[in-house]
């Protein structure tokens, strides 16, 4: 039994005021660095995240490179101080771990590797400040920044989570309805093509209901997508002029 | 930091001929798309473990292995015991596979595993509290692959589903005065709980094909995967897509389709072998 769960949906609003299918206030910010050859600050309601992008670049070690295509090396990490409560070890957690991994695979299909062989492009993302949604801010920053690098591809990857809490479907959860919710379902994809890149479920839907979160989380990515690229047009345009 | 993995070179030199096989609605090893290959348990291979069973699924051999202990519940939960997942890929189990701690592949398994058991509630951690917020079962669940042929998850699952079903809960007294817990091994009355039997259904996808159960070759030329676990009920308790490639909206309600049918089977047949 968790520690009090608060009531999650009060009069069909949520903890923080938004309706079901409402996104948070989202910020999207690009090359907020000057080294990293693209770089964007992602801020969805309390989470904020960084995500810098070099490459492509020689591989070091020699032995990872691979003779037909560019390796997309990932890492996610939690800043020490980016969650509630204790203090975050800065080593590796499991989570860590398996959530780089995700978040090379939700990038991969769109990045055109097969245009740089011999070569690597590295993806950090740093979670600067955590409240749910993590992974997806890393993602749809990470894209955002493998634009502003230049590196070639079909289309950015946008994500959200979608989840039950309290027996409704909503999108965007924060930290309190992750923790306390049902389920939590974060989904990346490429908006243009509809090709879904990522998707975890953590938690219990029925097939009804499943279909019904993943056509939400379609919404809420064609929505955050509209931001990705009017933040790049606005770096961009503000530059040639 | 997770890189792009190396496709083995065989495969992609059979890339075309396994396409073509797949393409007419076949494994390379003649079985149609959406069957598993035989599936065999031996159970109580390692006696020293408090359970343990080992999975053959076709050539692809998984032991599981389970012990259990007296410990302390996590704080955020106090009135729960405690489930931990582990998995290794040994050395053994493949040329690709190489000694030390576990890597990103295995520690995803592990959490995949890990996350559908405890989401759907598929053992009653509540029913294992000895002295609440003090005293509770820590059940340790250990995965070896020992022979890699494909389709991991899947078999990972059948053996840890089938680990938990043995189990039996150790024959215990609580101190009065000290609260120290006696356990005696020797003595065993009581199943662990089960609340519902659970099941993964790892769904690939190659060229444009959906398929479950692929041998080691063609799960090296699939370009995505979907693993989907679900509960008796019929409800979808854990996803994770896997792999460089993507699934359109249609082939995930297609693969859901395949998993709750394919889902029903394994339970009823993890369900027979646990008899």
């Amino acid at each position: 039994m968790k520690l009090s769960k608060p009531q999650l949906i009060v009069n069909g609003k949520r903890i923080d005021g938004r309706g079901p299918q409402d996104l948070r206030q989202i910020k999207i910010e690009v090359g907020v660095l000057k080294n990293a050859d693209g770089s964007a600050l992602v801020e969805i309601g309390g989470t904020k995240v960084l995500a810098a992008v070099y490459g492509p670049r020689e591989v070091v070690p020699r032995h990872q490179e691979q003779v037909d295509r560019a390796i997309i090396r990932c890492r996610y990490r939690m800043l020490s101080f980016s969650t509630l409560g204790e203090r975050k070890s800065p080593a590796p957690t499991r989570r860590e771990i398996e959530l780089s991994k995700v978040i090379r695979e939700a990038l991969e299909p769109a990045v055109l590797s097969m245009q740089f062989p011999r070569a690597a492009i590295d993806i950090f993302v740093e979670v600067i400040n955590a409240d749910g949604g993590t992974r997806t801010a890393g993602i749809t920053a990470a894209s955002v920044a493998l634009a502003d690098a230049g590196i070639p591809m079909l289309d950015l990857v946008t994500a959200v989570a979608v989840g039950k809490v309290d027996g409704v479907i909503v999108l965007d959860l924060n930290e309190i309805e992750d923790m306390y919710g049902e389920a939590d379902m974060p989904i990346a994809a490429m908006p243009s093509l509809k090709r879904i890149t990522m998707i975890q479920l953590n938690g219990v839907l029925t097939p009804d209901e499943f279909k019904k979160a993943l056509a939400l989380a379609l919404e809420g990515i064609d929505k955050i997508y509209q931001l990705q690229k009017e933040a790049l047009r606005k770096k961009y345009v503000e530059i040639e002029e | 930091m997770s890189l792009t993995p190396e496709i083995p070179v065989i495969p992609k030199i059979k890339l075309d001929s396994i396409l073509n096989v797949v393409s007419k609605g076949f494994h390379i090893d003649k079985r149609p798309l959406l069957n598993y290959r035989s599936i065999e348990v031996n159970k109580n291979v390692a006696p020293n473990a408090d359970s343990s069973v080992l999975v053959k699924l076709g050539h692809t051999q998984v032991l599981v292995g389970i012990k259990i202990d007296v410990g302390q519940p996590f704080p955020d939960n106090p009135e729960e015991g405690v489930l931990i997942v582990n998995a290794e890929y040994i050395p053994a189990a493949s040329p690709s596979f190489e000694p030390g701690p576990p890597d990103e592949n295995a520690i995803e398994l592990a959490r995949v595993i890990d996350r559908s058991l405890r989401e759907s509630k598929a053992i009653a951690l509540n029913k294992l509290v000895i002295i609440p917020g003090k005293k509770v079962w820590i059940i340790w669940l250990d995965i070896y692959v020992l022979d890699h042929d494909g389709n991991l998850l899947d078999a990972s699952m059948i053996g840890s589903m089938l680990a938990l079903a043995q189990l039996k809960i150790p024959y215990f007294e609580v101190d009065p005065v000290t609260g120290n817990v006696k356990v005696d091994k020797s003595k065993r009355i009581t199943s662990l709980p089960i609340n519902r039997y659970i099941a993964t259904v790892t769904v690939y996808k190659i060229g444009d094909v959906l398929l479950v159960d692929p041998t080691a070759e063609e799960e090296a030329i699939a370009s995505a995967s979907l693993s989907i676990s679900v509960s008796e009920e019929g409800n979808i308790v854990g996803m994770q897509k896997r792999g460089l490639g993507f699934f359109l909206e249609k082939e995930i309600e297609q693969a859901i389709e395949i998993s709750l049918n394919k889902g029903k089977e394994l339970i009823e047949l993890v369900k027979k072998f646990a008899l």
